[in-house]
């Protein structure tokens, strides 16, 4: 499946590594939360970049200290009724201070995005359906926001006290 | 009462385009239901048991009477000429197609109405007092501070996938006439410590197949932290909520599973943080814009004594009746709350016809300064009305079958759609209701037996609030035959309590005997007149009535 990052199509190079694989020589992996906790050291110290999977149940409070460790975390959505991941995006924007690639995967749906995409999230995980012009429609449908969260502080409240 | 300015027009506008979309899209075949279900449901719209059904926001309750002229019109035009008033304070139209819901919307949003986040695992309309603004008891008016929370809550990006739905009560006073206790988050205005408006944070409450009463969570919250300790409580919850079982997944199971203090400790823990950041502190100027909206309409000065309806009342007995039940004392000198009920004996209750809409709406123009609330219980008010105006307003409402002066009596009830409309129920409400208030039509008994709360729930999920019944009606289904469980001493006031089963389940063809059993024995052992119902059971207990009950068996 094709990533959207901020309404573009991109390649996605990362390298998805499963537990029990050898990490590869080169190139930039993406692990497990697990897997990160017990080889710190060595994803670390290798030359390509680092990125971490969380789980719909992995809160965020385990990468607190070290999110500059990541140039990219995927939040899984198992459904996209699951809204946790919405609470975890917003704390790696707005208190731990992630600014890297933050990517929604799982069951993403178009009617989601724009939530998503408030909470801090820049990429998505979509079927070909959602193309760059669906993006853009489904986060251009409500343009006002009542609540200050992740890259929308322009809030309605603002505009009224100016 | 809030108007919209240009923000909050725009963004309801713009929501009507957005669900424009989302039909068609389900209409081309696009998206499956299962994809449209919580789009739809975060639009209010459900599929019942014979045809959608779309559940119309009334914040808080407060209509305009151009509001509610708009309602009694898409009653006329888009369904089958009325409207039923539920427990959320909304309004929903049984029989919509999905093709005309988008231009219903449109509708209502020409009157500044929508039906945003009424279903859904989302925030749900705030609810309060009907008489915020009119009662003499309150802090502050509830209406300002629901209306912040309103605005906080919509659309917010965070917690529209909820684990479970999430709805919120707000009083302005001790006097709790919102049910806050059985809410997932109920709010009390209280004095803070500075003597300024602050607010305790009532978490966990609720009905449904496990009753329980909100916990003391948050005490005497700030005004500027008001909604960062609600985003704080939510988060907790949306993170650690339970998602693995539909019935074990309100706010409150969590509260019951850990416990009220360590609830606490985690939302404290989380508001320090989110406080920290600042940008949820809840600035004064934003209060007073919104205040501003909600300031005392222009009261006559007036004497308190109204010697006219004294005498109208002296003479005409069915309309003092109906000054004593359905007014309520105002704090303004020479006017009363009005409530209009919509239970007549045999009817639907909460239900009102577009001409009933019509009606209401031209007599809160002549008398009440042109606004009306939706209650809980399924009545309207008219909250300020002048004393001398009474029996004028009275005489129409009593002409058009909005007149019966059984406020808070027994067939004052609150009654869910049950089995007639809703796929959920297990059995039948709305017959059983109708029977039981034709039972106990005569106002003079009814009078005799006082203030008495019959809520009637077809299914477990208790929408009709039997569990807070004084005397609660649950409709079960039994290898296909309805049967009725009865339960005693129920109350959604500020002592809120669970009521108990009385024992086995009833027939329908027993219920109505049943109940009148129950009035029966309590009339027998009540130490006074004054002696209400629920204040005798709590005295005498459970016992009385279950040996009368089942004396036979």
């Amino acid at each position: 499946m094709p990533i959207l990052k901020k309404g573009e199509w991109i390649s996605d190079e990362w390298i998805s590594v499963d537990d029990e694989t050898d990490l590869p020589a080169t190139g930039d992996v993406l692990v497990s939360l697990t897997r990160y906790q017990e080889n710190t050291a060595a994803l670390t110290a290798r030359a390509g970049k680092l990125g971490v999977r969380l789980e719909a149940s992995e809160a965020p409070e385990a990468i607190a200290d070290v999110v500059g460790s990541f140039d990219l975390i995927t939040i899984d959505f198992p459904a996209f009724k699951d809204g946790r991941g919405y609470s975890y995006a917003r704390l790696l924007r707005e208190r731990f201070g992630y600014t890297g690639e933050l990517r929604a995967v799982g069951n993403v749906l178009r009617d989601q995005l724009s939530l998503m995409w408030r909470c801090g999230f820049d990429a998505f995980h979509v079927n070909q359906s959602i193309t760059p012009e669906v993006f853009a429609e489904s986060i251009g449908e409500l343009t006002l926001v009542y609540q200050p969260t992740g890259v929308t502080k322009d809030t309605i409240m603002n505009a009224r006290l100016k | 009462m809030y108007r919209y300015d240009q923000f909050d027009h725009k963004l309801v506008a713009e929501r009507v385009n957005q669900f424009r979309g989302q039909v068609a899209r389900r209409m081309s075949g696009e998206m499956t239901e299962d994809e449209f279900k919580p789009l739809r449901l975060m639009n209010g719209v459900y599929l019942q048991l014979h045809a959608y059904m779309l559940r119309v926001a009334v914040p808080y309750g407060t209509l305009s009477s151009v509001q509610m002229h708009k309602l009694a019109d898409i009653a006329t035009k888009y369904d089958k000429g009325y409207g039923h008033f539920t427990t959320r304070q909304n309004l929903q139209y049984n029989w919509p197609a999905l093709e005309d819901l988008p231009a219903i919307l449109e509708e209502l949003a020409e009157v500044e109405m929508h039906a945003i986040q009424t279903s859904g695992n989302c925030i749900r309309n705030v609810t309060s007092d009907q008489y915020a603004g009119a009662a003499a008891d309150e802090i502050d008016d509830p209406r300002i501070w629901s209306e912040i929370i309103r605005q906080w809550s919509t659309f917010h990006p965070e917690f529209t996938f909820l684990p479970r739905k999430f709805k919120f009560a707000v009083t302005g006073c001790s006097n709790d006439r919102a049910a806050i206790r059985v809410h997932d988050i109920g709010i009390e205005l209280v004095r803070g410590k500075d003597g300024d408006v602050a607010f305790d944070i009532y978490v966990g409450g609720g009905q449904g197949r496990t009753p329980m009463i909100g916990k003391l969570i948050g005490e005497a919250i700030s005004r500027e932290d008001l909604l960062a300790y609600l985003e704080s409580t939510l988060r907790v919850y949306n993170m650690s909520g339970r998602r693995d079982h539909l019935y074990k997944s309100r706010i409150k199971i969590l509260v019951h599973d850990i416990g009220a203090e360590e609830m606490k400790r985690r939302v404290e823990e989380e508001f320090v943080l989110v406080k920290k950041q600042g940008v949820l502190e809840l600035p004064q100027e934003e209060v007073d814009r919104i205040r501003a909206y909600f300031e005392a309409p222009d009261f006559e000065a007036l004497d308190d004594e109204c010697a006219e309806l004294t005498a109208v009342m002296a003479s005409h007995k069915r309309f003092g009746a109906w000054v004593n039940t359905n007014t309520a004392v105002h704090k303004q000198a020479g006017y009363a709350i009005a409530n209009i009920s919509l239970k007549p004996i045999g009817g639907v209750a909460g239900d009102a016809s577009d001409e009933q809409m019509h009606i209401v709406a031209d007599l809160a123009e002549k008398y009440a300064f042109s606004e009306i609330r939706v209650t809980h219980e399924q009545n309207l008010v008219l909250a300020h009305v002048k004393k001398a105006d009474l029996f004028a307003l009275w005489e129409t409402l009593e002409a058009n079958g909005m007149g019966t002066p059984n406020l808070g009596l027994i067939t004052d009830q609150i009654v869910c759609p049950g089995l007639d409309y809703c796929a959920l129920a297990n059995a039948r409400s709305i017959p059983i209701s109708q029977e039981i208030t034709e039972r106990f039509a005569d106002l003079d008994r009814q009078h005799n037996i006082g203030e008495l709360k019959l809520k009637i729930s077809g299914c477990i999920n208790a929408c009709g609030h039997h569990h807070v019944g004084h005397i609660g009606i649950l409709g079960v289904d039994k290898k296909g035959t309805e049967y009725y469980q009865v339960t005693l001493g129920g109350s959604a006031d500020e002592f809120t309590a669970v009521g108990k089963i009385v024992g086995r389940a009833f027939t329908e063809h027993e219920i109505v005997d049943a109940i009148e059993t129950i009035v029966e024995v309590y009339l027998g052992l009540r130490e006074s007149p004054d002696e209400r119902f629920l204040d005798a059971y709590r005295r005498v207990g459970i016992a009385p009535f279950k040996e009368k009950l089942y004396a036979d068996t």
